[in-house]
């Protein structure tokens, strides 16, 4: 991976270059780390942390285990022992999936960020979550799906072709898929998902009683079969978002720019695309509609790296997770032995300090 | 590149495009312009709405012909005709025109200062907060409709002042509000979600309908405080619009034509959050209308930004259809308004998208 050199920071209120000021690089506020050597070290960090949250993910629940016990399940596994039952069939695979998850949240958040040129992207906020909570809706309702391992295909389904849909109409018409079309193209879509998603729990009560729990996002109950399911997917659409790293530069620069500079836009926008469409609809497939992550992510790694998605990718792929498994695990510790979910505690966590962030610095206008 | 930008001129932001008429009071020192496009679909969307307001009021499961609702209406009509129609009927009526008017103006002022068309009221939290603490009051204190109207009234207005003092640093700017404002949503929201998964499954029920948006048994006690906030704010909101148009040029030259860039801000965004709050209070949060309808009267009046009449006159009109065909499509069972607003919203936003003929931010 080359290492882009900062880009120049400029006063606090630079308009926007028109499409006259063909700047090869984006001319935005740069980040906090500055070379590649200060970025690529600080993403060896933030691995540390991530691997730090997965110990505390495995050692901490609703049953205090000791941390010797914890490593003796990893490297002498003792099948008579609850101990190392519980850290084998239950928490480590929450954890994969925690990671996964995140993972897959982060980079769809960072990746629709860059193709739509819009700063509120988000799975959430464009109908992805809606059309995976349709389809596990009809799942319920019409096909009486009970369970979380019946669900996840669903979900996908929904969170698949919601994307693509939103995608294929925000792309019609002349000009193609700007970036104000597809953000409300998205938004359209998300509102008119959510309405027949209503529509089935007004009318349907025992639904409604499945779904809400659903409806919240959780890594619990999920075993390994789940994670089973959904981490073929997670790769490939981790490989397709890291690979869309250049493509997305090339989008920032406007279709205009790009075109000019003799970049294919349309290849870019399909690579993350997909990327967006495997990534997002995993994720939401595994742990129900977690918000807020692909959101935030993407902006916290944007402060740190500055506007290079050739950095901005990576981090966000190793901060989401520990975001999410941070969350977790403070769900799981909190209202012991009960658990809040981890969106919930994703969404009051992670608010405070996002805001925190928005005042602090100027954050980059896509 | 700024979020999603509201398309200026090319070259200069406002000049007068052709069909616009300067009006002057001489020596007075007012001025002021007008579209002549914009007027007309203002006209016409507003006519549009209240044909169907008045076809609304002659359909349901006792049907009343017309010339019966008039006669009712000044006085003439028979004991049961009076009773549904005056009871039931027109103040539902004027509550789906007054929260659509209210939302679509709504909508169009926070779209405008943002400069990004997600930037509506629904989007970036006043909805979360009024839901927020609906649902509390239906969930934990059990409360009466009035009380749950109170509560999201109160709530609605207490995120908004968060989230504008959240937001402030040196003046606002549009975009800073919008994501302290999906913050503050992604937060409420999950305490929503939250409290639904500890209450009772009928109170669980009761709040995903009051969650939906629904002109249910909406009465006089509805219809005053949306007329009052309409009456009040609108001339506010029109009086401030030409500043709107000042400040889409951004703050510096703004402050340099003279607009005291803040305290107007604050203002509008005031308006804003006044008009969302009411109608949120008064109808549920109905998702959509203040993101659509400014959209859609853009389109319509092909304009370069998005003008608040018309916006407010889509809004009318969107959530007036969207009411009768929720009353009627499942009659006798009645629908939310809330999933018909996006129902019928979502697929003609989409088909102007396609349509539109402009390449570019145009879409």
């Amino acid at each position: 991976m080359a290492s882009p050199t900062a880009s120049p920071t400029l006063g606090r209120d630079a308009r926007p270059p028109g499409p006259v000021a063909a700047t090869v690089r984006p001319r935005r506020r740069a980040g906090l780390l500055q070379g590649g050597w200060a970025r690529g070290g600080g993403l060896v960090v933030a691995l540390g942390v991530l691997v730090l949250v997965c110990l505390a993910s495995v050692a901490f629940g609703a049953k205090s285990i000791g941390f010797r016990t914890v490593l003796d399940a990893l490297f002498s596994y003792d099948p008579s022992m609850d101990d190392h039952l519980i850290i084998r069939s239950l928490r480590i695979p929450r954890t994969l999936l925690g990671i996964g998850v995140g993972m897959g949240l982060g980079l769809a958040g960072a990746c629709m960020q860059g193709v739509t040129r819009n700063p509120l992207a988000d799975p959430g906020i464009f109908g992805v979550e809606a059309g995976a909570a349709l389809a596990v809706v009809i799942g319920i309702f019409v096909f009486g799906v009970g369970s979380l391992t019946g669900y996840v295909w669903f979900a996908f389904l929904g969170a698949g072709i919601a994307s693509t849909v939103v995608y294929g109409l925000g792309s019609l018409g002349r000009g193609g898929a700007t970036p104000v079309k597809l953000a409300l193209a998205g938004a359209a879509m998300a509102a008119l998902l959510t309405a027949l998603t209503q529509a089935v729990l007004i009318t349907d009560l025992a639904t409604l009683d499945q779904f809400r729990f659903w409806a919240v996002g959780s890594l619990a109950g999920r075993d390994g079969t789940i994670v089973r399911q959904v981490a073929p997917f997670m790769a490939v659409g981790v490989v397709l978002a890291l690979l869309s790293g250049r493509g997305l530069n090339t989008l920032a620069l406007g279709d205009d720019v790009a075109r000019s500079l003799g970049q294919r836009v349309a290849l870019a926008r399909a690579t993350s695309g997909l990327a967006v469409i495997v990534c997002s609809g995993a994720a939401v497939a595994a742990a129900g509609p977690i918000g807020f992550v692909g959101l935030t992510v993407p902006h916290v790694a944007r402060a740190i790296t500055g506007p290079d998605y050739r950095w901005i990718l990576p981090w966000s792929l190793v901060l989401a997770p520990s975001l999410l498994l941070g969350a977790d695990v403070i769900g799981r510790l909190v209202v012991r032995p009960g658990e809040l979910q981890v969106g919930i505690v994703t969404a009051l966590l992670g608010a405070p300090f996002f805001i925190a962030l928005v005042r602090r610095r100027k954050l980059a206008e896509l | 590149m700024a979020a999603v930008e509201l398309p200026a001129g090319p070259g200069v932001p406002h000049a007068p495009t052709p069909g616009t008429l300067v009006l002057r009071v001489p020596r007075v020192g007012l001025s002021t312009r007008v579209q002549a496009r914009s007027v007309a679909v203002t006209l016409v969307v507003l006519l549009a709405a209240f044909l169907v307001f008045a076809w609304s009021l002659t359909v349901g499961d006792f049907p009343i012909p017309l010339s019966d609702v008039l006669a009712t209406l000044v006085g003439r009509g028979s004991e049961d005709g009076d009773f549904i129609i005056r009871t039931l009927r027109l103040p539902r009526g004027l509550t789906g025109l007054l929260v659509g008017a209210g939302f679509g103006l709504a909508g169009a002022i926070f779209q405008r200062i943002a400069r990004n068309p997600l930037a509506s009221p629904d989007i970036i939290g006043i909805n979360a907060g009024a839901a927020a603490a609906a649902v509390f009051t239906i969930v934990v204190v059990s409360g009466t409709s009035d009380q749950v109207t109170w509560g999201a009234l109160v709530g609605s207005l207490a995120t908004a002042v968060a989230i504008y003092l959240l937001a402030y640093r040196k003046g606002v700017t549009g975009y800073r509000l919008v994501l302290v404002g999906i913050g503050i949503t992604a937060m409420l929201g999950s305490v929503t979600s939250y409290l639904l998964t500890r209450a009772e499954i009928y109170d669980a029920q009761k709040a995903t309908v009051w969650l939906t948006g629904s002109l249910n048994g909406r009465g006089w006690e509805h219809v005053r405080p949306v007329t009052l906030a309409l009456v009040v704010l609108v001339p506010v909101a029109v009086a401030l619009a030409r500043h709107l148009r000042l400040l889409e040029m951004g703050d510096d030259a703004a402050r340099g034509l003279g607009t005291r860039v803040e305290p107007v801000r604050a203002a509008l965004l005031l308006t804003g959050v006044a008009l969302a709050a009411v109608c949120t209070a008064s109808a549920g949060p109905i998702a959509f209308v203040a993101l659509v309808a400014p959209q859609i009267a853009r389109r319509l009046t092909g304009g370069r930004t998005l003008a608040l009449l018309p916006a407010a006159a889509c809004g009318a009109l969107l959530m007036t259809a969207a009411d009768l065909v929720a009353r009627r499509l499942f009659a006798p069972t009645e629908l939310p308004v809330g999933i018909l607003t996006a129902v019928l919203g979502a697929p003609y936003l989409l088909y102007l998208l396609a349509r539109a003929n402009r390449v570019g931010s145009g879409g």
